[in-house]
């Protein structure tokens, strides 16, 4: 079935254009169809999948310019039909979370079609092509539906990511004058032998690594993130922290990784660090928020920490016993989708208690449980599974993560697991704060959940239930995935 | 006194200068045009003696060039003095002092 | 060929948790329908415990296992599974059985309470996520319930949601015990990375058997340790025993349930379960991880029996029993008593359910007051209740022959007693006898003798379906005492998995002398010192400075808000200060820089290259403004000009030649 990936990326910025002719009111009705029909095209791209297959699947390749090496070369694994999968469940998500005029809409597909191009393009300049085309429509986003300071957020986020995009290009076009490639899977092989050397390679590494690094965060290069996630409104927080954050960790693995496994290895301790630092002090920062949105966006560093720890484990050591490393990327490859889910979910949430109290600061609020017991409930198993509790979805991948990172790299890991602590800490001080206690005045005529909120609420809480109970369907399509990439590694 | 060519110089240039003096000391246009006429003379008696103490006298070179002059001269003198009537029409003066439009 | 129900254990949880389910999504508003569903699925669990119970008497030390695939990653197969064997049984039995009758007092308890179905709710998951604990057979899935127990705990503690202290006490619950559950964690990691298993028994690879234990080899002390560590969170031991005593905020069925008679024994079960981890290498029934066992048992227990003489508050004194009775069965696992500790965590189960569900009589009867300074002469107002908490209170005490816990008691003081590191924590745990004793028969007193003071004045007896549970545990609390004689010490020979024989000449030995004088000593003491107790406590009054050290639970709570709770709220201010002003600090002087260069560039283009265009653009006017000076209109000063020229160019010409 060849058309079916470029089917998929075309497909939301058709539905741009529609939106932008139609009538304003229309608008978030257009995004929401359009949205059924590219999840329909993910659930298509899913059955013409072969999940035992190694390598790339459903390739389209086409000569685009020939000139500088680029090709126009879609192709997905297990991993970016995952992340075309989360790409498709979290947009829907996000547009029923905000009322959304014409400009927004389009924004928000042309970003959605950024995204499917970014999780499958297979040669760098079209990766690159995508990867800014979903930076420019969360710039205008804030910039225009922002909250408070959102020119400053704007700007600081977009200056900030594409400082690091610019220092990743001017990596890659470095490699492409020493190797005269910009296809990933060639690269890829290429880096197992030593892509580059000398200088040369540190500096190609640093750019790539810098790049992504901003776009994940990774401490210390994360201060963007808070200010961006926090004036950005609902339903962009959504997509921002579910979906773009992803954008840099799937860098990680399907760039840096491959590229650049010596130069890891030999950075090894200090990245590792780096991934403890983000664990551990975006948790103690987060519990010193006293805005909720800022609360999660600090979570957020936290959780994709755990995802930083787990990929810089499975490169650092000298010693790579496969299980270990198959157990730590699965894990991370898990996280991402958990947490991509969980982290939305929780935004909606606030979104839904700014929406009501027209506030969101920690002390806004008080003895909710007993005014609106059904969005407190619903809301505090978002909240446990970011956590991490058990049977929920954010176990799975961390508890994978841990046992992978342990047993590759036992210090870090154990620093790591404060992380664990400080979140819980963090979400049971948010909830007492906000459910416990006697009613506050001002929260006396807040509205429980609504209908149509609970027919957003119940799937989303239904899915993170399946996910923690029985994940073996997700595993399934990446396992094959993960098992090559350990393989290539070890 | 045999007739060299340095006489005819000398003379063509007192000439030449006697009409210089007239187009830039005469204040009336008519005498301008005189003095330039003069110049012009100066010039065309420079042609005949050069070619009469030339290396080919023989051909009537120098007195052809002086005749073209000669005529140019007159559609000069012509156009000259229709430019100064025309002028005298306008401004009711041939004082070239009170004609400066094209001061800068 | 495994019997039905060992394929099928999963079932046991499974009812409950479908129980509570079924309440939350379609009885929210049906109380009567709530309640029965939640009985029902207990009577079911308890039924499926008795089924799952008959194999294991079949032969001694029977034992099968149960394990599934939960998923794979990789190339790799992540397995959990179920045991039967007569730990998991025994634990089964009491759980559900306790279980059934605190569900039954709910009924009454909490018969006022709006929220009563959600109550039954949490009741039926806490209980499924219990019975889960108890079947793992694979550390990884009882950690799974064992943080579902957690979650909970926390739900019930924090049950009357709208008192700030109970929030505040459930919040304090679960991160006391987290703190524990991350060395845990860790010790599930390291085991799993050590052994290759989660599995506990699995046809001699999992990691309590021989190949996970040899594969294991050095780490075994730590991933104890680590796995202890655990336990004490959950047990309540020191130094993470602060949060029991608060969970007291919850409802007092729930107090039965969970802080006394089940989920704080999770932790003494868990070490009983992978016990063949802390005896990895013992020398003479001594590891340096059954050292510590030993020596936190100890304190738990001591600190905690003393702390429970100064409360007034009916709930924590039994509250702080719990966490020395912990300890003692601590002890009893640390010096190699497995069975005692088991058999005293049974035991405990019953009477200390029975006590706790005898206070929230007396709380019902009192109109929710809690204080034992305020109540009093409760012994004709609640005969039902006196006696049965008399029972309990006799039992608790170890009142020798005719209360089960007398006997364990004794096969604990028994075990320390053989110890062979030290005597010291056998004297102790006698001390802790006399200890139990004492603030037990002060307890009695202030509540049920003398004359009635200001809150007992009104009370009534509680009714039928409150008081039948007490009835009904009370005889288990005598009548568990058969199982556990030494002159047919089946009990303990089920669980250590030998053939029980009947010896009555085993039954009187020296060491029933010496606790039947120890409880003696210690029930007469009290006696004598709390029998004109009034408002002011005899203690307080003669050893005033020491009272007030233990009413204050030795300044604990305080020293810990001052140092760990203040030193990490502090780390966390310092980590968002550290994110404003250094890291994003570094982000705004880096912007800073790009726009000091650009006031640079901006000065270059305005003062340099703009101003320089600008200068010789004037320049250039005032040059043609100056020779136009020159342009006087006068043609004859233009051929004066000329005449000047090329004189000029003559006499250069004439120069030059």
């Amino acid at each position: 079935m060849a058309g079916l990936i470029t089917a998929l990326i075309l497909l939301p910025i058709a539905g741009a254009l529609f939106v932008g002719v139609a009538r304003q009111n229309y608008a978030r009705g257009i995004a929401l169809s359009f949205n059924a029909l590219t999840a329909i095209m993910a659930f298509v791209l899913w059955r013409n999948f072969d999940p035992a297959i190694t390598g790339l699947q459903l390739v389209e390749r086409h000569a685009w310019i020939p000139a500088i090496g680029a090709e126009y070369l879609v192709g997905i694994d297990g991993l970016s039909l995952l992340l075309v999968f989360l790409t498709s469940l979290i947009f829907p998500f996000a547009f029923f979370a905000q009322g959304a005029g014409r400009g927004f809409c389009a924004l928000m597909l042309l970003m959605q079609a950024g995204l499917y191009g970014t999780f499958t393009a297979q040669n760098f300049v079209l990766w690159f092509l995508f990867y800014e085309m979903s930076l420019i429509p969360a710039f205008l986003l804030i910039k225009i539906w922002g909250g408070e300071n959102r020119d400053r957020a704007a700007t600081k986020f977009f200056v900030y990511t594409f400082l690091g995009s610019v220092a990743m290009l001017l990596a890659f076009l470095g490699i492409y004058f020493a190797r005269g490639t910009f296809d990933f899977a060639k690269l890829a092989e290429l880096g197992r032998t030593g892509l580059l050397t000398g200088n040369m390679a540190w500096l190609a590494f640093a750019g790539i690594f810098l790049g992504l690094a901003v776009k994940v965060p990774l401490f210390p290069f994360h201060t963007w993130l808070p200010d961006a996630y926090e004036s950005a409104p609902v339903g962009v927080s959504m997509v921002l922290t579910g979906v773009l954050s992803k954008m840099g960790v799937y860098g990680f693995i399907r760039l840096l990784l491959p590229l650049f496994p010596r130069e890891i290895q030999i950075l090894g301790p200090w990245l590792l660090g780096l991934a403890v630092c983000s664990i551990v002090l975006a948790s103690l920062a987060a519990w010193a928020q006293t805005d909720l949105k800022r609360m999660v966006a600090y979570l957020s560093i936290n959780h994709l920490g755990y995802c930083m720890l787990g990929l810089f484990a499975v490169t650092a050591p000298v010693a790579r016993p496969l299980p270990e490393m198959q157990a730590a990327l699965s894990g991370v490859v898990m996280q991402i989708f958990n947490h991509g889910i969980t982290a939305a979910a929780l935004f909606y949430y606030v979104g839904l208690l700014e929406q009501r109290r027209r506030a969101r600061g920690l002390n806004d609020f008080g003895g909710l449980m007993q005014r609106a017991p059904l969005l407190c409930g619903w809301m505090s198993v978002a909240m446990f599974s970011s956590l991490g509790l058990p049977g929920l979805n954010g176990f799975i991948g961390e508890f994978l993560i841990f046992k992978g990172s342990f047993a590759l790299a036992p210090w870090p890991t154990a620093v790591a697991t404060l992380g664990l602590l400080f979140t819980a800490i963090v979400f049971l001080r948010a909830m007492q704060a906000l459910f416990s206690g006697p009613l506050a005045p001002s929260c006396s005529a807040l509205p429980d959940l609504q209908r149509s909120e609970k027919w957003i609420v119940v799937p989303v809480t239904l899915l993170m239930f399946a996910l923690g109970i029985a994940p073996q369907f997700i595993f399934n399509i990446f396992n094959t995935t993960v098992i090559q990439m350990t393989r290539l590694f070890a | 006194m045999t007739p060299t060519l340095s006489l005819f110089l000398i003379i063509s240039a007192a000439l030449f200068s006697i009409g210089l003096l007239a187009a830039l000391s005469r204040r009336h246009a008519i005498f301008i045009l005189i003095g330039i006429e003069m110049m012009l003379a100066a010039a065309n008696l420079n042609f005949v003696a050069f070619w009469r103490f030339g290396p080919q006298p023989q051909s009537p070179t120098g007195v052809m060039v002086a005749i073209f002059s000669i005529a140019i001269a007159a559609a000069e003198a012509a156009v000259g003095l229709a430019l100064v009537i025309a002028v005298y029409r306008h401004y009711r003066t041939t004082n070239v002092d009170k004609l400066n439009q094209l001061k800068g | 060929m495994n019997p039905w129900i060992v394929t099928h254990l999963w079932l046991i949880p499974a009812v409950p948790l479908a129980a509570s389910l079924l309440i939350l999504a379609f009885a929210n508003s049906r109380r009567r329908t709530g309640a029965a569903i939640a009985i029902i699925g207990q009577l079911a669990a308890f039924t499926l415990a008795v089924i799952a119970f008959l194999p294991t008497l079949a032969e001694p030390g029977w034992r099968a296992v149960h394990n599934i695939t939960w998923f794979t990653f990789g190339e790799h197969a992540l397995r959990i599974g179920w045991v039967l064997d007569p730990l998991a049984a025994a634990m089964l039995l009491m759980i559900t059985f306790v279980g059934l009758w605190i569900f039954i007092f709910s009924i009454g308890y909490m018969a006022d309470d709006k929220n009563f179905t959600r109550f039954f709710a949490y009741l039926s998951f806490f209980s499924a996520a219990m019975l889960g604990v108890v079947i793992a057979n694979s550390l990884l899935l009882l950690f799974v319930c064992w943080e579902l127990v957690g979650l909970a705990s926390y739900l019930l503690i924090g049950f009357w949601i709208h008192k700030p202290s109970a929030a505040a006490a459930a919040k304090k619950a679960f991160i006391t015990t987290r703190i524990g559950d991350l060395g845990l964690f860790l010790g599930m990691l390291w085991l799993y990375s050590g052994s290759g298993t989660l599995l506990f028994y699995d046809d001699g690879n999992g990691c309590l058997e021989k190949a996970g234990l040899l594969a294991l080899g050095a780490g075994a002390t730590f991933v104890a340790l680590l796995i202890f560590s655990g336990a004490v969170g959950k047990s309540g031991q020191f130094p993470l025993h602060v949060w029991l005593p608060d969970a007291m905020e919850g409802p007092t069925p729930v107090s039965a349930l969970i802080h006394a008679a089940t989920m704080v024994a999770a932790g003494v079960f868990l070490v009983a379960r992978v016990y063949p981890l802390f005896s990895l290498g013992e020398i003479d029934g001594v590891t340096p991880s059954l050292l510590v066992v030993v020596w936190i048992g100890v304190i738990t227990a001591l600190m905690a029996s003393l702390i429970a003489l100064a409360q007034s508050d009916i709930k924590r004194i039994l509250a702080y029993s719990t966490v020395s009775q912990l300890g003692l069965m601590m002890v009893s696992l640390g010096v190699g008593g497995v069975a005692a500790g088991i058999m005293h965590l049974l035991a405990h189960g019953f009477f200390k359910a029975l006590l706790f569900l005898g206070s929230g009589s007396i709380i019902h009867g009192c109109h929710q007051e809690q204080d034992i300074r305020k109540m009093g002469g409760l012994r004709r107002a609640m005969p039902v209740t006196f006696v049965t908490y008399a029972i309990g209170m006799m039992t608790l005490s170890g009142v020798p022959l005719f209360f089960s816990g007398a006997w364990s008691k004794e096969d604990i003081l028994h075990a320390t007693l053989h110890w062979s590191r030290s005597p010291v924590p056998h004297y102790l745990m006698m001390a802790g006898v006399v200890l139990t004793a004492l603030y037990m028969t002060r307890q009695m007193i202030y509540v049920f003798f003398g004359g009635p003071r200001e809150a007992s004045a009104q009370a009534h007896e509680s009714p039928s379906v409150m008081a039948a549970p007490l009835i009904v545990l009370a005889v288990c609390s005598i009548g568990l005492g058969i199982v556990l004689t030494p002159a047919w010490p089946w009990l303990h020979d089920y669980l250590t998995g030998q053939a029980t024989h009947f010896d009555m000449g085993q039954l009187i030995q020296p060491m029933l002398f010496v606790s039947f004088a120890l409880v003696a000593a210690g029930i007469g003491l009290g006696f004598l010192f709390y029998r004109q107790a009034g408002a002011v406590d005899p203690l307080g009054r003669t050893l005033p400075a020491l009272f007030r050290f233990l009413e204050n639970k030795m300044w604990l709570d305080q020293l810990y808000a001052s140092t760990v709770v203040a030193g990490s709220a502090m780390l966390s201010r310092a980590s968002d200060w550290m994110d404003r002003f250094v890291w994003d600090g570094l982000v705004r002087g880096v912007g800073g820089l790009g726009q000091l260069f650009g006031i640079f560039s901006t000065n270059v283009d305005e003062r340099g290259i703009n101003a320089g265009v600008d200068e010789s653009a004037t320049g250039t006017r005032g040059l043609g403004r100056f020779m136009s000076g020159w342009h006087s209109g006068q043609v004859q000063t233009y051929m004066g000009a000329v005449a000047v020229g090329m004189l000029a160019l003559l006499l250069l010409y004439a120069w030059l030649a």
